[in-house]
């Protein structure tokens, strides 16, 4: 359980490679099948529709786990991964032809003892911020 | 309608054990594109020593979701206009293949923001050997019509 970036290797400031994530509905409708998360926000255009929405959203918790795909890619072991919260702040809005991209960027935000730090991370799609507050808590090697 | 704040603290009991699955994991792992063969090959996993395939970071809601205590018509929740605010999981482990995990959850918070209802459950994860596993803390928020 040995994260492959080394503590003394990053500092605060230090960034970790932007990712841009392709969402499409096909993942969405994977993603309520996985997670139970049946909900037709997330599926049906025009309930999706009735209730206010632009269109059909993804699952705030699959755009809060390409972040942590983002973490767990850069730390290189999901197991070093001790905290991990985010806010959603708007919805990423998945359009039947085409999708939708979602960029992360995040950087190393404080060094804690034990070989902690905090991975601050943004997540962008359509040029709006759809996760805040999004921190990790990684133990790296 | 305003969510029934006679509901804030109640915990609920135990959920049924959960037996998590190598194929759940390389399910939810290929739901959301994560290539890792950490989550679907065990000799891998092995490798970076854990005893068996292990999740991704946001498995855990797969096991925390929904709970009997949201469903209770007295809650008055219109689940429709529920979307999702805030989600944090504080890790003791990774949740790993062959696990058997029962979470138990409160209510923890019920308020009003403007035109909408904000609620947060937060959820203790533990083996059925009372090992702990994970914390999760949800917040939903119920749009106001």
């Amino acid at each position: 359980m040995t994260a492959k970036v080394n503590y003394a290797d990053v500092e605060v400031g230090t960034e970790i490679p932007a990712q841009t994530y392709h969402v499409d509905r096909l993942n969405l409708v994977m993603y309520a099948g996985a997670s139970g998360d049946f909900n037709p926000i997330h599926w049906r255009e025009s309930l999706a529709k009735a209730v206010g929405l632009p269109d059909v959203i993804a699952h705030g918790m699959y755009t809060m786990a390409q972040g942590g795909r983002y973490v767990t890619d850069w730390a290189g072991d999901p197991g070093a991964v001790l905290d991990y919260g985010v806010r959603f702040s708007a919805p990423v809005v998945v359009p039947d032809e085409g999708g939708a991209d979602l960029e992360i960027t995040g950087k190393v935000e404080e060094k804690l003892d034990g070989n902690r730090v905090v991975v601050a991370l943004t997540a962008r799609s359509a040029g709006q911020k759809v996760l805040t507050r999004a921190k990790a808590v990684v133990r790296l090697g | 309608m305003a969510l029934n704040r006679d509901f804030i603290g109640r915990s609920f009991p135990p959920s049924e054990p959960y037996e998590v699955s190598r194929i759940k994991i390389r399910e939810f792992a290929d739901a959301i594109g994560d290539r890792d063969p950490i989550y679907r090959d065990a000799e891998a996993a092995k490798a970076a020593g854990h005893p068996d395939v292990i999740a991704p970071p946001t498995f855990p809601i797969v096991v925390s979701l929904g709970g009997p205590g949201l469903a209770d018509p007295d809650l008055n929740l219109n689940y429709a206009m529920v979307v999702h605010g805030e989600q944090r999981f504080e890790y003791t482990r990774p949740i790993q293949a062959g696990d058997v995990v029962t979470c138990t959850s409160t209510i923890t918070e019920i308020r009003s923001i403007g035109n909408n209802e904000k609620m947060v459950i937060e959820t203790d994860i533990r083996t059925v050997g009372g090992e702990p596993i994970c914390k999760t803390y949800n917040t939903i928020v119920e749009r106001g019509a």
